[in-house]
């Protein structure tokens, strides 16, 4: 049992980690690609610079999302060795198509990206800086289907029994297409773009209250906006999508997504609330009739409890699961009136004039990120008390060769190490935000002959 | 009934991928790794700089052998993934400390100009790339000597630092080794003047420490680890691998001394792969070997995925491998030839 907890927080805290940066590089990469694209097309010299500094942070999450997926590969194998046994057969695969088609492509252009400015054509430097974006947006593809597959198995077959049972894969394809991919996918996709839309939006709107680096700050807005503003949309859509697909396949994820107890009843949504488990009631502010509306366009419609399932096939955190849920979608909401109030001024001409607005957009850049891992969580809790839906419990997944112990030394280990890695991360970022996007061009302008030819003498 | 492809059968073939995956990977990671631990040995500012920066466009492409070699062990004999990970628990959480470290030093310390910042990651640096050198050797020698699996899979050892015995420490050091001379021959390739010439010293010494170490290595093998000498009394042939080992190796000095460093650079790669080679032909069709009981050994068959997993992936492997190579090679071109320090370097 403390084994297990342990193993759950371990992994949890690492993932957690590790995904505050890969959203991060694939939002970024998308700006990038779009601020390299416009410098070809139109020669404009303030693209180039954008897309030369955005360059320089992306190098930064990029480097910290590196170093903690290696962590999480090896964490499977290291904490998960039952459900890595289990699993092995169907999501190996996915794991080595991510590894081959996805990181050899975002790796092997990175080298370009970050040191190639003077060493290659202006579009084969575009050419590294697309295929780094899209190596980041395969890897999304393949850790998405795999962690899809365990929550909506399909395109196996289970072989042996009891300790030797695993799962075998007999159609890649219905692997890869599990019910739930293609939704959470896309999901996952656009709350990326988001998180890298907001950061370039909260350190221009930064700038331009400071009157500094104006002109191209405002152009960069401007085109994180309409990113912003498409997408937070969109992430309505695909969110929608998302749920529908809990209702069909995991009911008891959904019921506890709105504390729903009863078996068969209409449900209600609730848009803040308080779950209380022991009595089955949720006290706080509701639509009712909501959720069964959202799901059948009919407030009366029945839709399964968690009385409906037995006492261990429910989550254990209800309370938890709805109030991570609630807030993901509540930051949503607030997502799609900020960019579309800021849309709004903008064709009015009047954005730049908004500063109250700027200011809230400097620190609007928190809320993607916040969403993203809260919607992870509530994934995630949500399909608890199972490590595969319906098939392997979290209880019998963990490796058993391992002891409590080892794992309370890997996490304070991992706890201190990451606490250095964020302080790094943020030092660094501030500083790189502080320089401003214009310390190359200073930098391109001096010599280094002199340096270089230091370098044959020294030792 | 096994499928076969061309007359091997399809965990036979995964078994070559593994091994060319982790052979690619000591290679790279190898120089890497290797330049890493020589850097406390440079003194001046500059050098260090150059040093650090002969391997940081390439560090990160190479970290991803790593990644790769992972993922198709869990995903082609997801059984061995999972058993030898977590019974190498500690080994395995300290080498992910200090890649990390690793990373964040090349990254974080041209960041500051302050001196104590730059001494304090350059020791980072070092230390963890020695580290790394020396456990991906424990980590081999624990492969090799075998580990206490027992029934269903489960790790009988004890205790923290099981994996920390003789055998496991001497290839330890032989890797270290290895790994050291490999690096010192890539950064002579990368860089020119004096710092150039204090390399061409250290290489002898790397060379002369490992030559030593493999042979002290090979002998011990042979005199205490039984089932690995087994396999060579019955096949003498086999006896050429390590012999195509010392040929790789003693080629070295030769070329070093007439300044041929791109061939002794493809030779000590040639040491490291024949040495994963004696390792793989040492251990075939074992997997790991268990020192409880012969039966909870662990081969191939018993630990691959399902046939049917394994063809779905040798044609990922065979789709993926050229274009990997298309791009690592362009990617090489473009960084060919000596260091230079521009605004974009590290
Ligand atoms: C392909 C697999 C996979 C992927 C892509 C993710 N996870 Fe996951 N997650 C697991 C596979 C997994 C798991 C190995 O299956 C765990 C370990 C214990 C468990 O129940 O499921 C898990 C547990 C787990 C837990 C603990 C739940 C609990 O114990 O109550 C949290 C909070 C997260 N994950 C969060 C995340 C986040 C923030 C992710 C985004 C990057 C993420 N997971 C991606
Ligand atoms: C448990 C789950 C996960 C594992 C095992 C994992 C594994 C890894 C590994 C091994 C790397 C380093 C690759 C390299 O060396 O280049 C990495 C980086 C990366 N991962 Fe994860 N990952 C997980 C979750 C995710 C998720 C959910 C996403 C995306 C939505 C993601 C996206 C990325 C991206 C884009 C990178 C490249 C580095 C970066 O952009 O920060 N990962 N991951
Ligand atoms: C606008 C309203 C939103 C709705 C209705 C919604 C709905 C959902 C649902 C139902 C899930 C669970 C899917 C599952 O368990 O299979 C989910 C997960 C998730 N959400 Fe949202 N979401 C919304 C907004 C957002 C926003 C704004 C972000 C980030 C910027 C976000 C990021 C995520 C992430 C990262 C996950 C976990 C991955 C996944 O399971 O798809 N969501 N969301």
């Amino acid at each position: 049992m403390e084994t297990e907890i342990l193993a759950r927080i371990q992994f949890a805290f690492t993932v957690a980690f590790h995904y505050i940066y890969p959203p991060l590089s694939i939002g970024l990469g998308l700006l990038m690609v779009i601020f390299e694209s416009l410098y070809i097309r139109t020669k404009n010299q303030e693209y180039h610079t954008l897309a030369r500094f955005w360059t320089k942070i992306f190098a930064l999450t990029f480097g910290i999302g590196v170093v903690t997926g290696i962590v999480m590969e090896f964490e499977f194998g290291t904490n998960w060795a039952v459900y890595s046994r289990y699993v092995g057969d169907v999501f190996g695969s996915a794991l080595a198509a991510e590894g081959i088609f996805a990181f050899a492509l975002e790796s092997g252009f990175l080298g370009v990206l970050l040191f190639g400015w003077n060493r290659v054509k202006p579009w084969v430097h575009l050419v590294s800086t697309i295929g780094v974006f899209l190596g980041s947006m395969f890897s999304a593809i393949w850790i998405v289907v795999a962690n899809s597959w365990q929550q909506t198995p399909a395109g196996f077959h289970i072989v042996g029994e009891g300790f030797d049972a695993r799962a075998e894969i007999t159609d890649f394809w219905a692997m890869v297409f599990n019910p739930s991919s293609v939704d959470r996918l896309t999901h996952v996709w656009l709350g990326a773009f988001l998180a890298g839309a907001f950061l370039v939006m909260s350190v221009h709107a930064y700038y331009l209250l400071k009157n500094k680096h104006v002109s191209i700050s405002k152009r960069a807005f401007k085109i994180a906006l309409a990113v912003a503003t498409i997408f937070s949309l969109g992430q309505l859509f695909t969110g929608h999508r998302s749920a529908e697909g809990v209702a069909e396949n995991q009911p008891a994820k959904l019921a506890a997504f709105e504390g729903h107890f009863e078996a068969n009843a209409p449900a209600d949504m609730y848009l803040v609330g308080w779950v209380d488990k022991e009595n089955k009631s949720v006290s706080g502010l509701k639509i009712p009739g909501g959720l069964s509306f959202l799901l059948h366009y009919d407030p009366e419609t029945p839709v399964t409890g968690l009385d409906a399932f037995p006492e261990d096939e429910i989550p254990g955190q209800v309370n938890a699961v709805f109030q991570f849920y609630h807030l993901m979608v509540t930051i949503g909401m607030l997502l799609i009136g900020l960019t579309l109030l800021a849309s709004f001024y903008w064709w009015r001409g009047k954005l730049f004039k908004q500063r109250w607005l700027l200011k809230i957009f400097v620190f609007a850049a928190i809320l993607p990120q916040l969403a993203n891992q809260l919607g992870w969580f509530s994934a995630e809790m949500g399909r608890q008390p199972w490590v595969v839906y319906g098939l392997l419990r979290t209880s019998d997944a963990f490796s058993q060769a391992v002891t409590d112990n080892q794992i309370l030394f890997s996490l304070i280990l991992f706890f201190i190490v990451y606490a250095l890695l964020f302080f790094l991360f943020i030092y660094l970022l501030n500083k790189k935000i502080v320089k401003g996007p214009y310390s190359d061009e200073e930098a391109e302008n001096r010599p280094f002959t002199k340096e270089i030819s230091e370098n044959f003498t020294s030792s | 009934m096994m499928e076969t492809l061309f007359g091997l059968d399809y965990p036979t073939w995964w078994y070559l991928v593994i091994g060319g995956l982790f052979s690619g990977y000591a290679i790279l990671d190898g120089f890497d790794f290797g330049a890493g631990a020589w850097h406390l040995f440079f003194k001046k500012e500059k050098s260090r700089r150059i040093a650090l920066n002969a391997v940081g466009p390439v560090w990160d492409g190479n970290e991803v052998w790593l990644v790769i070699g992972g993922g198709a062990l869990f995903a082609g004999f997801p059984v061995m993934y999972a058993t030898f990970f977590s019974a190498l628990y500690v080994p395995f959480m300290l080498f992910l400390l200090f890649i990390i470290f690793r990373a964040i030093a090349i990254e974080f310390r041209g960041k500051e100009p302050m001196q104590w910042w730059k001494n304090l990651w350059d020791v980072s640096y070092s230390v963890s790339s020695i580290m790394l050198a020396f456990l991906l050797g424990v980590v081999l020698g624990n492969l090799l000597q075998g580990i206490a699996v027992g029934p269903k899979y489960l790790y009988q050892g004890s205790g923290f630092f099981e994996f920390l015995n003789p055998y496991a420490l001497l290839v330890g050091a032989t890797t270290l080794s290895l790994f050291m001379a490999h690096g010192a021959i890539y950064l002579l390739l990368k860089t020119e003047g004096r710092l150039f010439a204090k390399l061409t010293i250290l290489l002898k010494k790397a060379m002369i420490v490992f030559m030593v170490l493999f042979g002290v290595t090979t002998l011990y093998t042979l005199l205490y680890i039984p089932h690995l000498s087994d396999d060579f009394s019955e096949h003498p042939i086999l006896f050429l691998v390590p012999l195509l080992v010392f040929l790789s190796i003693a080629n070295v000095p030769r070329l070093a001394a007439k300044r041929r460093f791109k061939l002794a650079f493809f030779f000590t790669s040639l040491t490291i792969a024949f040495s994963l080679v004696l390792v793989a032909v040492e251990l075939y069709p074992t997997l790991l070997i268990s020192t409880v009981a012969p039966e909870h050994s662990i081969d191939i068959y018993e630990a691959a995925a399902s046939s049917k997993s394994l063809e779905i992936m040798l044609t990922i492997v065979a789709i993926g491998t050229p274009l990997v190579l298309g791009y690592t090679i362009f990617v090489y071109r473009t960084f060919k030839g000596k260091v230079k320090l521009d605004e974009t370097s590290y």
